[in-house]
């Protein structure tokens, strides 16, 4: 059996099994099936995936599963200290036990997808697919076939939340590997602002497939701060991408922080539609033995006075593979924009490897636009001056790469997530650099 | 506690140094003053362990251990320090980073274990208070951004925190006014004891109406032509190296 016909068949025996849903949802499962039988899964051939080999997912076996059991006091050790309203999945499945509902102020929407379908399918048909269709990839067409859970954030207009909304995905160690496939909606409403957390995270031996597809839609004025944190076990697959569409004067920033994962490939795409729309891609990858970290980030200027800054940092490690392809658009007559993008990789052995892609297509003539790639070693200056100084040279490296993560990190605006990943950097360092200890002092230092 | 024996230096394929012999005793400070292109500069650098730097002759020991033989670490740990004419500016390391991490590598030579964290905090706490210098210093990247003075400072506050037994300042007056001119001066002196030493590099002789060395050499041409004491310094600074150079030629 082809690896596709798999994924088909695990498909056909859910279906079978599943109750009555819309007829909407029906078609468009079927459309995602279509699809996916059509294209299979991508190989290096295909253009936007020649940098990354998905067939350790293909030939894998991965069931559905079928409860959320995760033991709270594990859980706790995962989730991030943030006083938030929480949604938390085990494998795909909502886990009500793990969330936290309380308290959500009035203009705020935040529930599991299943929920917002038995509630109002109607208002969450319209938004599903319109931005991540199943043409977009066979993950996208993947997703479509087989979502069933995800989550569904609203923010109605003129509301500012306080509070983050957190998404957190568990991972379970099991015999049997699983696949999730969830979908994220998230509407901004005008001049409303948010910040919204997406968390993969689990147990260390997990081996699973995560297939996420978020849409993000910011209406006139919407401020939107999304953070991605993927600490996903060094075993799990994860495929995910973001679609975000901009109107007029809306913010959106990302923070795609990518720790975790044997084999990862990010799609953030932003499309600024209406004047004075701007959108800020920060991102972080760190790759060790094995891993294979792909980031695949565009920027549509589809508006005049439209602004984009965008500044990525891989640090790769061992034999791992990053790949940084970030690709900024600027439409026919799209005049006085500004797209600035930065991506600069650090190389910390002899067998890391990165490929880095920057594109720009400008149909215009009155705009500003920059980028720039840069790959390279540690600064010899810098290892020389912290030696003089009684550091041993592997120290020196480690503290010069906690550096390197630094200058992405400082524009984390949320310090827990900042502090989590200078520690989880610092602690990945190879142990004979360990410098976890010296964060958690510096940070204590702060209170 | 230093002895440096009939030390040539070349540096890219030219001789610096030729022939220097100085010997530092536990407790004394040294300054070395020279015209620009004596070799000061390099004398500490060579101490320090900076590449590029060939020894090609001579020797150098502290405490009776071959230095030219040990990691430029191992140099640091042993109780040798360069505080640097022109401090690196090392963006995203925090200066906290530093000072814990030097301070429990040189500890950890010794033998020590590392300092608990509050003790620490409260050490970095009072010498930052003795250069004037504000805690946020701290959580800011090394010497990034910092000022000509600032900078100093912050070397001057290392050596502070990390209590060498031999501390090398190459320069350390440069670029100050008179105001921080003092809060280092005042640093360097606190460094002064029985067991410890200190070797300035220097140009001018202001810093040492600051910092009284019981010796001053003058390096001319890779070698030291004369040797003296504080008064030294002084008739330099009326008669100028070229009457001493004159002198010593003759």
């Amino acid at each position: 059996m082809s690896d596709t016909a798999t994924f088909l068949e695990t498909l056909k025996a859910r279906s079978q099994a599943r109750g009555a849903e819309p007829t909407w949802m029906a078609a468009r499962r079927q459309a995602g099936a279509a699809r996916f039988d059509a294209l299979g899964f991508p190989t290096r051939r295909d253009e936007e995936w020649k940098y990354t080999d998905v067939r350790a997912i293909a030939q894998g076996n991965f069931a559905l599963a079928d409860d959320a059991d995760f033991s709270p006091a594990k859980a706790a050790t995962l989730t991030l200290p943030l006083d938030a309203h929480r949604l938390t999945f085990v494998d795909g499945i909502f886990a009500s036990a793990l969330s936290d509902l309380e308290g959500l102020p009035q203009g705020v929407q935040l529930a599991p997808l299943s929920r917002a379908l038995a509630d109002n399918h109607e208002a969450v048909g319209g938004p599903l697919g319109r931005l991540t269709g199943v043409e977009f990839s066979p993950f996208s067409a993947l997703n479509m076939a087989f979502v069933e859970e995800g989550a569904v954030i609203r923010i109605a207009p003129g509301t500012v939340v306080e509070k983050p909304l957190i998404l957190q995905f568990l991972s379970r160690a099991q015999e049997q590997a699983v696949m999730a496939h969830p979908r994220v909606l998230i509407e901004a409403g005008s001049r409303s602002e948010a910040t919204v957390i997406e968390h993969f995270c689990g147990e260390r031996e997990a081996r699973n497939f995560t297939n996420v597809a978020s849409e993000v839609i910011l209406e006139r004025g919407a401020i939107l701060s999304h953070y991605k944190l993927q600490e996903a076990p060094q075993g799990d697959f994860h495929i995910a991408s973001i679609h975000v569409e901009q109107a007029r004067d809306s913010r959106y920033t990302s923070y795609n922080l990518n720790l975790g994962g044997a084999l990862v490939r990010n799609d953030l795409i932003s499309d600024l539609n209406g004047q004075g729309a701007e959108t800020h891609f920060y991102g972080l990858f760190f790759g060790q033995d094995r891993q294979h970290v792909d980031n695949h980030t565009k920027v549509n200027h589809n508006a005049p006075l439209t602004f984009s800054n965008e500044n990525y940092k891989g640090i790769l490690d061992d034999r791992a593979v990053g790949v940084f392809n970030g690709r900024v658009y600027v439409k026919k007559d799209s005049q006085k924009i500004e797209g600035f993008q930065s991506n600069q990789n650090l190389l910390l052995s002899d067998r890391a490897q990165i490929n880095a892609k920057p594109e720009l297509e400008i149909y215009a003539d009155d705009v500003k636009c920059s980028h720039g790639t840069t790959t390279g070693q540690l600064d010899a200056e810098a290892i020389y001056a912290l030696r003089t100084r009684g550091i041993d040279e592997a120290t020196a490296r480690g503290l010069l790469t906690l550096a390197f993560a630094g200058e992405v990190l400082e524009e984390v605006a949320l310090d827990a997530i900042a502090e989590r990943v200078e520690l989880a950097v610092a602690g990945k360092l190879p142990e004979r650099f360990n410098l976890a200890g010296l964060v958690e002092t510096a940070s204590a230092l702060h209170d | 506690m230093l002895q440096v024996n009939d030390l040539h230096v070349t540096v890219e394929g030219k001789e610096i140094l030729k022939g220097l012999s100085l010997t530092i005793n536990a407790g004394e400070v040294h300054a070395i003053m020279g015209p620009n292109g004596a070799g000061k500069s390099t004398l500490s650098a060579v101490i320090a362990g900076k590449d590029g730097y060939e020894v090609t002759q001579g020797s150098i020991t502290f405490e009776g251990q071959d230095v030219l033989e040990m990691e430029i670490e191992e140099r640091a740990q042993a109780g040798m320090l360069l505080g640097f004419q022109y401090p690196v500016e090392i963006p995203g390391v925090k200066n906290i980073y530093l000072l814990k991490s030097a301070l429990n590598a040189i500890r950890q030579a010794r033998g020590e274990g590392e300092m608990p964290a509050s003790e620490f905090m409260k050490l970095v706490k009072e010498k930052l208070g003795f250069m004037k210098m504000d805690p946020s210093f701290l959580q800011r990247a090394v010497n990034e951004g910092f000022s000509g003075g600032e900078k100093k400072r912050n070397e001057i506050l290392q050596m502070l925190v990390l209590e060498p037994k031999l501390a090398m300042l190459d320069e350390i007056d440069s670029g100050l006014d008179i105001d921080a001119m003092k809060v280092v001066a005042d640093g360097v002196n606190s460094l002064r004891g029985q067991d410890r030493s200190i070797l300035l590099v220097t140009h001018y002789q202001r810093l040492l109406d600051y910092i009284v060395p019981d010796k001053v050499h003058v390096l001319v041409n890779g070698r030291i032509v004369k040797t003296g004491d504080a008064e030294l310094a002084k008739e330099l600074e009326a008669n100028g190296y070229e009457a001493l150079i004159g002198e010593s030629a003759a």
